[in-house]
């Protein structure tokens, strides 16, 4: 058996990450690798195109339920769905209380613990928005995931928190082995989108390692809670998330580590491209009618 | 009336004087609002009744006075057991306060640890800084030659990544590239003290065989004639590891101790400071991955520590604290079995006189009743050392012993005409052994010294064996494992049985018919 892969999936709240790492490793999976999927979103929403369900019981909901995460076994949280792939949701505290971010260390330990992780060839962490604590870069620790993909499109705050992300992996990057696997861009036809990432993952030091565009496809199978790659396998859609498993798939050890830019870059980019004017003091704190 | 410094009253007397006991009386009267007497007679009959106890053991989302303390204790523990270490505990600084404080109040010694002294901006920020200042500022004031890392809540919480943090310290010129700082996540709110305890071991294991976390190759195992042996979280590890050091010398059989605190948490007073004595070497714990097999003395508190020497090759014997003749014996023998090394005449008369005194004193221990509370391998020691002397360990309770321990403490009860009437109770509190010892009610408690409380609720006499033992001094100079160490644990027990049978004889002319000079 090839070593364990462990990559994970980052990018701004709802930009589609979940969706485009289900459909992916779905892809994956017709490939014939073995998938472990653990969703670090306190939304629980990163397996539900797998299982067709709703919402997974998650790791620390039944572990509050039992009283402690030592009183769970594997297969009271591990749940199997489309292709074989299986399932984890990390889960985390209501709004308001509690740290998810150490909901995420403590299901990880749980799952390395009692052997999830064996005979898979991937894991996949699917983790939300921003590195915005050390629980949410526990996948991103060493002898964790091994690249990093960041979901992202043309949009200023997706470009902004994708070089948050960036900077996280840098932290990790230089004392340990974790690397920027690549950009992949969901598309929201914005202006330029295209060069836009692609110009952004230059200046990261990365690559943009797939555009995937628009297609009604996407929301068709989700209402119907699965993946392209099962409700559609011949669509055009199935075939672009084929192909940025593929491109994942033969990525392995060709991670780079990133180049973070400053807010003031991402901005000189931007008017670069036309996106963004050149700052005009007279407009700031302006309000429509006024302007 | 004001001390007077020709007679200094100590606390014992002086708040027994008048003007003290007046003034209680006057602030309980005045100020605490007490429930009125009869309540409070009330509620106390009431918590000795079965029905309290069922109610008490419904209990879902309370703990009172476990029986446990946290991990980075026992990793404190496991790292003060190395040559030359400095256990390293990231975090605030009063959780490192406690770990010393708890050490020095059990073994009579300071207990040398240090904190990153985290506080409200590492909070927020990360402990980066902390580890890098902290480490740097150890490595210059201490001379240490080895710094272990473990964690508290604080650092657990906010995920900050040991592996990570070290390796930029060093970048950062805190210590040299290839100065060694093991480290373990010990997560306070996660297990027990006989976790972190396994944490830590694993992780200075860990260190020296597997690559020095990445910067050095893994060794390559080249399996020779040596022994490990690993203790585990034990109270008594200045006695025991002298005494076990003492068997392996009789075997003439090479060992290596792995985690031996003995001699720095026993000192002498020669004028010279030790900040650290004995102790493993680094060295020796790098060979000890070519070792021939290792003995775990307490399983229970070395999960982890076992399943990764196993898995480079080693075999384990798996014991749980073997106290007593048939205990002894199991570790003897297997000594014996995986040396090729027949078991030296001088242990076997030392058996002997074990049983000699074991038969001496039979009479009175025989069908007593003991309820006892502990780490889990102690408890599964005791039990099998009492049901050998025909005594009944009617209640076996620990905090930190899960449904698998239990089953092993039922098996002993199932293998002794003794263990009929007696039951294990598995992660559950002080608080419910008091219950217990209401409606169950046995001759004598076997704990650590919190028992005194149940004692005095109770009036159930306490022996005190297990960890802390913060109110007599010097019991963890002598040895509970060997036959030695059953002589000793049987003459703790006797020593209270006779006791208490003398205080209970001693009325002037009406009990003492039995107020005997001989027992």
């Amino acid at each position: 058996m090839a070593a364990l892969r462990q990559i994970a999936f980052y990018g701004k709240g709802g930009i589609g990450k979940s969706t485009t790492s289900q459909n992916t490793l779905a892809a994956l999976a017709q490939m014939g690798q073995k998938i472990l999927i653990v969703g670090c979103d306190p939304k629980a929403d990163s397996t539900r195109l797998i299982l067709h369900a709703k919402a997974q019981d998650t790791v620390l909901s039944l572990a509050a339920e039992a009283g402690s995460v030592e009183d769970l076994e594997l297969e009271d949280v591990m749940k199997v769905g489309y292709m074989d792939i299986r399932c984890v949701e990390s889960g985390g505290p209501e709004p308001g209380v509690g740290c998810a971010g150490r909901g995420v260390i403590t299901s990880i330990n749980f799952l390395e613990e009692n052997g999830a992780y064996d005979g898979a060839d991937y894991v996949s962490y699917d983790v939300l928005g921003d590195v915005v604590c050390g629980g949410f870069a526990m996948p991103i620790r060493e002898n964790k995931a091994q690249e990093i993909y960041i979901v992202m499109s043309g949009e200023m705050m997706a470009m902004y928190a994708a070089n948050n992300i960036a900077k996280g992996v840098l932290k990790y990057a230089n004392s340990g082995g974790v690397r920027l696997g690549g950009l992949v861009c969901n598309e929201r036809q914005t202006d330029k989108e295209l060069e836009l990432a692609e110009a952004l993952a230059g200046m990261l030091g990365t690559k943009l390692i797939h555009f995937v565009p628009r297609d009604n496809i996407v929301q068709h199978a989700e209402l119907r809670r699965m993946t392209v790659l099962e409700y559609a396998p011949e669509s055009k859609q199935a075939e672009e998330y084929r192909q940025l498993a593929t491109k994942i798939h033969n990525n392995a050890g060709n991670g780079t580590i990133p180049t973070p830019i400053t807010m003031d870059q991402l901005e000189d980019m931007l008017m670069d491209f036309g996106i963004m004017q050149k700052e005009d003091e007279s407009i700031i704190g302006k309000a429509a009618a006024a302007a | 009336m004001s001390q007077s410094a020709d007679k200094v009253l100590d606390h014992f007397k002086l708040f027994r004087e008048p003007e003290y006991t007046d003034m209680f009386a006057k602030k309980k009267a005045e100020f605490e609002f007490p429930v009125p007497a009869e309540s409070l007679t009330h509620a106390i009959e009431w918590a000795k009744t079965e029905e309290y106890r069922d109610l008490n053991f419904a209990r879902e989302a309370l703990t009172v006075n476990p029986a446990k303390a946290c991990q980075p204790l026992g990793a404190v523990f496991a790292a003060n057991g190395f040559e030359g270490t400095l256990p390293f505990v990231h975090g605030s600084q009063g959780c490192v306060a406690y770990y010393r404080s708890h050490f020095s109040r059990h073994f009579k010694e300071p207990t040398s640890c240090v904190s990153s002294s985290m506080t409200e901006d590492a909070a927020v920020f990360g402990g980066l800084n902390n580890m890098i200042d902290g480490l740097q500022n150890s490595y210059a004031l201490y001379k240490p030659k080895m710094i272990a890392v473990s964690t508290t809540c604080m650092a657990e919480v906010i995920g900050d990544d040991l592996n990570a943090f070290i390796k930029t310290a060093k970048e950062k010129g805190s210590v040299p590239a290839e100065y060694d700082v093991p480290f373990a996540h010990t997560p306070a709110f996660v297990g027990s003290h006989i976790t972190g305890y396994d944490n830590a071991l694993l992780g200075v294991i860990k260190h020296f065989w597997d690559g020095k976390a990445g910067t050095v190759p893994a060794l390559e195992r080249k399996p020779n004639d040596s022994i490990n042996f690993i203790g585990g979280f034990d109270g008594y590890v200045v006695g025991n590891n002298r005494e076990i050091k003492r068997i392996f010398k009789e075997f003439a059989i090479d060992f290596t101790m792995l985690c031996d605190p003995s001699d720095s948490w026993d000192t002498p007073t020669d004028g010279e400071f030790r900040m650290y004595d004995g102790g493993t070497t680094l060295e020796d714990a790098a060979n000890a991955l070519h070792a021939k097999a290792t003995i775990a003395m307490q399983t229970w508190s070395t999960e982890k520590t076992v399943k990764f020497i196993e898995e480079h090759g080693q075999e384990v014997v798996k014991l749980n604290h073997p106290v007593g003749v048939a205990g002894t014996d199991k570790f003897l023998m297997e000594l014996s079995r995986i040396t090729g090394k027949p078991i030296p005449e001088s242990l076997t008369l030392e058996r002997g006189r074990l049983v000699d005194a074991i038969a001496d004193s039979s009479a009175h221990i025989h069908g007593k009743k003991f309820a006892l509370y502990g780490d889990p391998d102690l408890m599964l020691g005791l039990t099998a050392f009492l049901l050998e002397l025909g005594a009944e360990p009617v209640t076996v309770l620990s905090t930190n012993g899960d449904k698998a321990w239990a089953e092993e403490v039922q098996a002993l009860f199932d293998a002794s005409p003794f263990g009929t009437n007696c039951k294990v109770y598995p992660k559950k509190d002080l608080w419910h052994m008091r219950s217990l010892l209401f409606t169950d009610p046995v001759d004598f408690i076997i704990g650590n010294t919190y028992g005194k409380y149940l004692d005095r609720d109770t009036n159930t006499p306490l022996i005190r064996i297990g960890f802390p033992i913060f109110d007599r001094h010097h019991k963890h100079r002598y040895p509970v494992w060997g036959y030695q160490g059953g002589l000793n644990v049987l003459v703790t027990i006797l020593d209270k049985i006779f006791d208490v049978m003398d205080a209970d004889t001693n009325g002037i002319g009406t009990t003492d018919y039995s107020f005997d000079i001989i027992r």
